[in-house]
């Protein structure tokens, strides 16, 4: 569903031009606001409503197969970590919704692994990966193997 | 051209593009590289990019063993059945083994996991899948990147991979072009990890205008990961294996939730059951082996997708369309209906745009379904890509050469899309298949080698000359004509992506055809793209963002060069509902269980096409 932009609710940001996938939204020249240059490689991601702080950008199904008279509109939070959404229908019918978007607060729960003890050589020669086997079964089971699952790899048919 | 040049020296690990499997590279290379250099270099911004860029509410890939639910090598036969034997079990395997690891992970990071009420265990969609609230998936992941890379390079779009001049089939780097600034950025770097994208819109789309960009898969996958790949000279395999998706009309929102959490089902447009009646003619054409549906009713062993594609096909065909989801009894639970709407707010958005448009409120009617238009990709049900090392601990001799997901290109890694043979990743199993390469990577350096790579200046400036060549071409040819996009020598990107897409449709096994080809059609299809390629030479760019659609083009064609190649040379129809080889309708076990193996060469332009044995795990009686 092709994104538009309200003229009257654009500032010329640019929020959504730093954010499309696809890079489609672009400023227009004249009127230094925001404009979907390309609506057929739009995918309708919402990116840039999203990213919108006018929620100036809003999207209209394709043209070649939804009728007018509908909306999807987004709230996405990141303050509260939730996003809101209001689905209206051509026949005006209403449904909202709400669900979370991340259980911590932002830029905190990542560790720096420039910052973490390096790995062992023996690490480096075996087959673990970082945090492992650990995270593997959150116990002490260990990296499954071949050997361990009584497996062998044949060659040819097998079903 | 006043555009700059910016060289960007001494990198240890590039990596290219950034969604889920590259994100997962530049992460875990810190953890093995502490002192390295780590370079990102992204054609969008990583915050929104990738096939994830608009959320997920599904995790597809996840084991559970610490619930004891699966054992990796249960997710091995589960892909197995499912691409009709055709897969690299190894690959599979390792990635299986580690795909907790990164999800557990996950959670740690902020990303909602649902969780059963009864059980405290993660709450399952069906019996691989989890359910989460993933609007915000890869602005995580791409936090977590960002903590670990020494630089992100966004918007720029890497159009070769640079060779070392000094040693043969060793990879030296990647160039490419900032599409906001058209400044041409060259990074020369000891191992590239390759995380760029599959291919949509190869095949022409059902829908037409602006309808085109709704893909199912994301208009911006623009078989980079591909057309980067191929052109280095990189061995591919099973790139005959598009994907046809049986998703709802149009908005193709996501089936997986409706399936296995709702327990919707499929009907045809009399209302009545459909697939069954269609089994005993396939069970002819696949063999009792692949489709057995006794045995899959008792043992859960399931259907493979392509082949249920097959029966919707059909049923259509023989005039008893359209398909319609079941919705109205699962919709009348209020839970159900929630989950139902999230699933497309949390992924497909389009499809409940498209939903409140025509007023369907799937409570109170039943949505039609219907298949796609073909995708090439290497991360969801289907494993096109390129020939990869697997792990010393788990592979035979003819699928390791030394790093784990290195392709045959020394010092060129991949993840996500870009592995072959590695389908049902998904996003999960793309970013452990990048930590995966960003350990070999690492190892590789440390192992001495990525020493001594020259990239002399004449490399940098014929691919220089190169990028730039459809910008040149319109500033001299533009004036010719008064206006307008018609001219006698050149070509836009869109003209060239609809010729593609019409010559790949008709001769490849698109939707027009009903996903027929046959050698024929392939060999005439060969000689279009042949034909086209020297019109590529003639591709004008009119800005800078027209130069981003031009090389993006280039790369969709090189990748569906590929594609018709795979499809010639593998001579039986191994996934009906998929495509059909019209001039060999069944599966040939006796010839073809075996994987696809091509190269182009890149000085010739010729491709070389090989079998590979296809090795399946089985018990070892001598070690029970």
């Amino acid at each position: 569903m092709p994104t538009f932009v309200y003229m009257t609710r654009c500032d010329g940001c640019g929020h959504c031009v730093d954010i499309c996938p696809s890079d489609i939204m672009h400023i227009d020249k004249t009127y230094r606001r925001a404009y979907n240059i390309e609506p057929n490689m739009c995918w309708e991601c919402y990116s840039c409503v999203k990213a919108c702080p006018q929620h100036a950008i809003d999207v209209r199904g394709y043209a070649d197969f939804a009728p007018l008279g509908h909306s999807v509109r987004v709230d996405r939070d990141e303050r509260k970590g939730t996003i809101a959404w209001r689905i209206k229908f051509r026949n005006g019918t209403e449904k909202n919704f709400l669900s979370p978007i991340t259980t911590k607060p932002w830029g905190q729960a990542i560790p720096k692994l420039a910052d973490v003890p390096g790995p062992s050589k023996e690490m480096r020669d075996g087959e673990l990966l970082y945090n492992e086997p650990k995270y593997i079964r959150m116990d002490d089971g260990g990296l499954r193997t071949l050997a361990a699952a009584g497996l062998k790899l044949k060659m040819g048919i097998s079903y | 051209m006043a555009y700059e040049t910016i060289i960007e020296d001494g990198i240890d690990v590039l990596v290219v593009g950034a969604g889920l499997g590259g994100t997962g590279a530049a992460w875990e290379a810190r953890f093995w590289g502490q002192n390295k250099k780590i370079v990102i270099a992204e054609k969008a911004n990583i915050d929104r990019s990738g096939a994830v860029a608009q959320g997920l509410y599904a995790i597809n890939c996840y084991m559970g063993t610490r619930w004891g639910e699966n054992n990796p090598e249960d997710h091995v036969r589960y892909a197995r059945i499912d691409l009709m034997g055709m897969v690299r079990e190894d690959l599979l395997f390792d990635m299986a083994r580690h795909v907790d690891s990164t999800v557990h992970q996950f959670e740690e990071w902020g990303l909602p996991i649902m969780k059963d009420p009864k059980t405290g265990r993660y709450l399952r969609e069906g019996r691989w899948q989890i359910m989460i609230h993933g609007e915000s998936y890869k602005p995580i992941v791409a936090e977590a990147a960002k903590k670990s890379a020494d630089k992100v390079f966004n918007r720029i779009c890497v159009t070769h991979l640079l060779m070392d001049d000094s040693k043969d089939n060793r990879v030296a780097g990647a160039v490419g072009f900032n599409v906001r600034t058209g400044n041409y950025h060259v990074f020369k770097s000891k191992t590239v990890i390759c995380g760029a994208g599959g291919a949509s819109n190869i095949f022409k789309p059902r829908s037409v205008g602006e309808g085109s960009g709704r893909t199912w898969y994301a208009p911006w996958s623009s078989a980079s990961a591909y057309g980067l790949m191929i052109n280095a000279g990189a061995k591919m395999t099973q790139m005959e294996n598009r994907i046809v998706l049986a998703r709802f009309k149009d908005g193709y929102g996501p089936v997986g939730a409706y399936f296995l959490h709702l327990k919707t089902y499929t009907q045809n447009g009399l209302g009545e059951e459909y697939e069954s009646k269609w089994f005993p003619a396939l069970q002819q054409m696949v063999g009792k082996e692949y489709l057995d549906p006794e045995a899959s009713h008792l043992t859960h062993r399931p259907i493979p997708t392509c082949l249920r594609n097959h029966c919707i096909i059909s049923e259509v065909n023989a005039g008893r369309g359209p398909i319609h989801m079941v919705t109205m009894r699962a919709f009348q639970d209020p839970h159900l209906e929630e989950v139902g709407w999230e699933n497309f707010l949390g992924m497909t958005v389009g499809q409940a745009v498209l939903w409140a448009a025509t007023d369907v409120d799937p409570k109170n009617e039943n949505p039609e379904l219907t298949t796609s238009e073909p995708y090439v990709m290497g991360s969801h049900a289907t494993g096109s890509g390129a020939w990869c090392s697997g792990p010393e601990d788990v592979s035979p001799p003819e699928y390791f050469w030394g790093y784990n997901r290195m392709t045959t290109i020394e010092g060129l890694f991949g993840a996500g899309d870009a592995v072959g043979g590695t389908p049902h990743a998904f996003s999960s199993g793309s970013f452990t298949e990048g930590r995966l390469a960003a350990k070999a990577a690492c190892k590789y350096i440390d192992d001495g080698k990525g020493e001594g790579i020259v990239v002399s200046a004449e490399q940098i400036k014929r691919r220089m000359e190169e990028i730039y060549k459809p910008l040149e071409h319109y500033r001299v040819y533009r004036n010719e004509i008064v206006a307008g996009d018609v001219n006698p020598n050149y070509i836009n990107p869109k003209q060239g992506l609809d010729r593609l897409q019409k010559l790949m449709d008709e001769y490849c096994g698109g939707v027009t055809v009903n996903y027929m080809t046959n050698e024929k059609l392939l060999n005439i299809g060969l000689k279009k793209l042949r034909i086209m390629e020297e019109d590529l030479e003639s591709l004008a760019a009119k800005d800078i963002h027209e130069l981003l659609r031009a090389w993006e083009l280039k790369h969709r064609h090189r990748a569906a060069e590929c594609v018709t190649q795979h499809t010639l040379f593998r001579k039986e129809t191994r996934w009906p509902g998929y495509y059909y080889r019209g001039d060999a309708m069944k599966v040939d076990d006796a010839n073809w269980h075996v994987l696809t193996v091509s190269r182009r060469d890149p000085k010739t332009g010729e491709y070389t096409m090989e079998k590979a044995p296809c090795y399946h795990l089985v018990s070892d009686e001598k070690s029970l």
